[in-house]
């Protein structure tokens, strides 16, 4: 009996010391929907969380779990984040959203960050990158590039923030090039560099010669330099290990001042629920080197217009534009607003095919 | 919606090289599981596979030396199964779990330096004449040797398993081990080879994805390809033919599916990205209502004092 209540107040005492211990230390998560060597989505949320180690050194722990699928796993996950005193959390796929929520219901002290969702709590911020930025100056050297007026799509799931990436590419590409048509497939993946591949060749096969992906791996850049004379474009890392050609310029997700920023505040104290939503003028959306496979007129134009809306001047989504039956979105000069955007389901007239539902 | 524009040739060709993969794990994991051992680790020796092919044949310039490297790396994996099985006598399911979970970090350890690599190519076999015959050439008689290696494997285990001592000794082991070692068998030996084969045909599968499929290297490449040549072999019923067509359907719909798709049909694309499994799954099931069964001793522990 003394000898097991020694135990046990030992144990108490070992659990305040350490609990004592992990104060010092801001603890941060990361949740991951694919590996970190995936050569994209990942790899880039990846590089923020080292960027927030080499930033604060001794004063964080970060900790992730790679290749969660989007689902009930995922909170399990969280859970156990939380449980082994994790500070802030971030979760970095759309379909972390509810799990998101969930978890962060059960621990009000543990901060949460949500990427690409519309949720939040006291506790749950979220926070996206204007990647449709991006999506315009890839539209306008993809509509420039083809040759056969057939661009392909990889999409991974019909969920607003892809939608908008099509909705964008497509006004651009059309803009240049008015008889440019759009192939989309939904690969219902965000991972599986086998079929992204074949997504990548069933579009080549059906004459397209510009391929945009929304999917994380670098599959679609090796099966078009398989293929030869196919225009791809870097997605959410520059994927420079296929540049020149076929990779003619990329979009760059920059997580790491965002994720400095907010594991500040946790340490500071300061962190309150919030919605960012930053683009290519604050830094978060970045668009890798235009390769010389690019006419230099048409890399001045995309330049141009890569300044022009990190100077503000220019909405990708600006009127007159009309939805795809037809009916009418914004008028002449009007610019969407954020909430339109953040919730997009439709395709901008023009774009074939139905968004599935 | 343009049907015209999906050419019903390349769309055979493409899913023969997208069916591959999945029937070479199958029926390697067909043998394992005809000897009476279940093994769960296949996604985690086809990911091994696929990092040793890749790593050699860059390394070495030759896809063959790659593909042999790459039926050596999953074989030698499933030595850690073999060990733990046959040797230790621990849970056959809980070990191949193991197999997957330490395949799939080990594969990204040593592929750390292959990220963006472009691996040699194999280049398309091209025999002249019978190659150039107007849709039968595309289809059948253009694509990498593996393909072949692949069907021919098929052949060569329903052959093996029907009509030889061997097959018919690998049985024996599979549907009753006690009575297969007062015979004289030695049916730990037989497990273990049987394993390794598994490991090996494993092995090609991943590297057909790192060297022809895709062909790069990605940490978690297989993504899941493992799991569901798996699945196959029980609605295959353990036959080697219904495996190969198994993985022809589901690889033939997956491709075909992208093809509707990106042809614009107006089917919802819902229920064309669930289409493959629930084809392939019907399709088998109906086949196997002639009540094959799994072989008797599957998943069970032998020792030789029992």
């Amino acid at each position: 009996m003394k000898f097991t209540t020694l135990l046990a107040s030992a144990a108490m005492a070992l659990g305040l010391a350490t609990g004592a211990m992990a104060e010092d230390k801001t603890k941060v998560g990361f949740v991951y929907v694919g590996p970190v060597g995936d050569g994209g989505w990942t790899y880039e949320h990846n590089k923020g969380r080292l960027a927030v180690e080499d930033h604060f050194g001794d004063k964080v722990e970060t900790v992730f779990v790679e290749s969660v699928p989007e689902g009930p796993d995922a909170e399990r996950v969280m859970t156990q984040m939380a449980l082994e005193g994790a500070d802030l959390i971030f979760t970095t796929s759309f379909g972390y959203m509810d799990p998101t929520i969930n978890v962060a219901k059960k621990f009000p002290n543990v901060k949460f960050e949500h990427a690409t969702g519309y949720k939040t709590a006291d506790n749950v911020s979220v926070y996206s990158a204007r990647f449709y930025e991006g999506r315009a100056v890839q539209g306008h050297i993809a509509g420039n590039m083809t040759k056969s007026n057939i661009i392909g799509y990889i999409g991974s799931y019909p969920i607003p923030e892809v939608i908008r990436g099509i909705n964008s590419a497509y006004i651009h590409a059309k803009k240049v090039n008015p008889d440019v048509e759009f192939k989309i497939v939904w690969a219902y993946t965000w991972f599986d560099p086998a079929k992204e591949a074949d997504a990548a060749t069933v579009l080549i096969e059906q004459g397209a010669d510009v391929i945009l992906q929304h999917t994380d791996s670098t599959a679609p850049q090796a099966a078009a330099q398989e293929a030869g004379n196919v225009v791809t474009f870097g997605q959410a890392s520059d994927m420079s290990e296929y540049a020149p050609f076929p990779r003619v310029s990329s979009i760059i997700d920059d997580w790491a001042p965002y994720y400095i920023a907010r594991t500040q505040a946790v340490m500071d104290g300061t962190w309150e629920s919030a919605n960012t939503w930053d683009g290519i003028r604050e830094g978060m959306v970045a668009i890798g080197e235009i390769s010389d496979a690019v006419p230099a007129d048409v890399k001045e134009e995309a330049l141009a217009l890569k300044a022009a809306m990190a100077a503000g001047e220019y909405h990708p989504f600006t009127g007159p534009l009309k939805r795809q039956d037809g009916s009418d979105w914004l008028a002449e000069g009007e610019v969407a607003d954020d909430g339109t955007l953040a919730g997009m389901n439709f395709y901008v007239e023009g774009l074939e095919g139905e968004i599935p539902q | 919606m343009d049907l015209g524009e999906i050419n019903p040739v390349l769309l055979v060709a493409s899913l023969m090289v997208a069916a591959t993969p999945l029937l070479l794990a199958a029926i390697g994991e067909l043998v394992v599981e005809k000897a009476g051992v279940l093994n769960l680790g296949v996604e985690g020796m086809m990911i091994v596979g696929a990092i040793s092919g890749f790593a050699i044949s860059v390394e070495t310039g030759s896809p063959w030396l790659g593909f042999v490297a790459a039926a050596i790396g999953g074989a030698v994996l499933s030595l850690l199964f073999v060990l733990l099985t046959q040797v230790a006598l621990a849970n056959q399911v809980a070990s191949g779990l193991a197999l997957t979970l330490f395949g799939l970090g080990f594969s990204a350890l040593m592929g750390q330096s292959y990220v963006g690599v472009k691996p040699p190519s194999m280049g398309d076999i091209h025999i002249p004449v019978i190659s150039d015959i107007p849709v039968i050439g595309p289809i059948l008689f253009q694509h990498d040797p593996i393909l072949y290696v692949g069907i021919a494997l098929t052949a060569a285990v329903w052959a093996t398993l029907k009509y030889t001592r061997v097959g018919l000794i690998l049985r024996a082991v599979g549907e009753n081990h006690d009575a297969a070692h007062a015979l004289g068998y030695k049916v730990i030996k037989i497990r273990i080879m049987a394993i390794l084969f598994g490991g090996a045909c494993a092995g090609l599968g991943g590297a057909y994805i790192s060297l022809i499929r895709v062909p790069q290297w990605t940490e978690g490449m297989t993504a899941g390809v493992g799991w569901i040549a798996l699945a196959l072999v029980v609605f295959a019923s353990w036959k080697p033919w219904r495996a190969l067509l198994g993985a022809y359907l589901f690889g033939g719909i997956t491709v075909l599916q992208l093809n509707l798709q990106a042809a614009g049909v107006a089917i919802p694309v819902e229920y064309l990205a669930m289409s493959p499994y629930i084809i392939t799954i019907l399709v088998l099931v109906i086949l196997s209502a002639d009540k094959s069964s799994a072989p008797a001793s599957l998943g069970r522990t032998f020792h030789a004092s029992h």
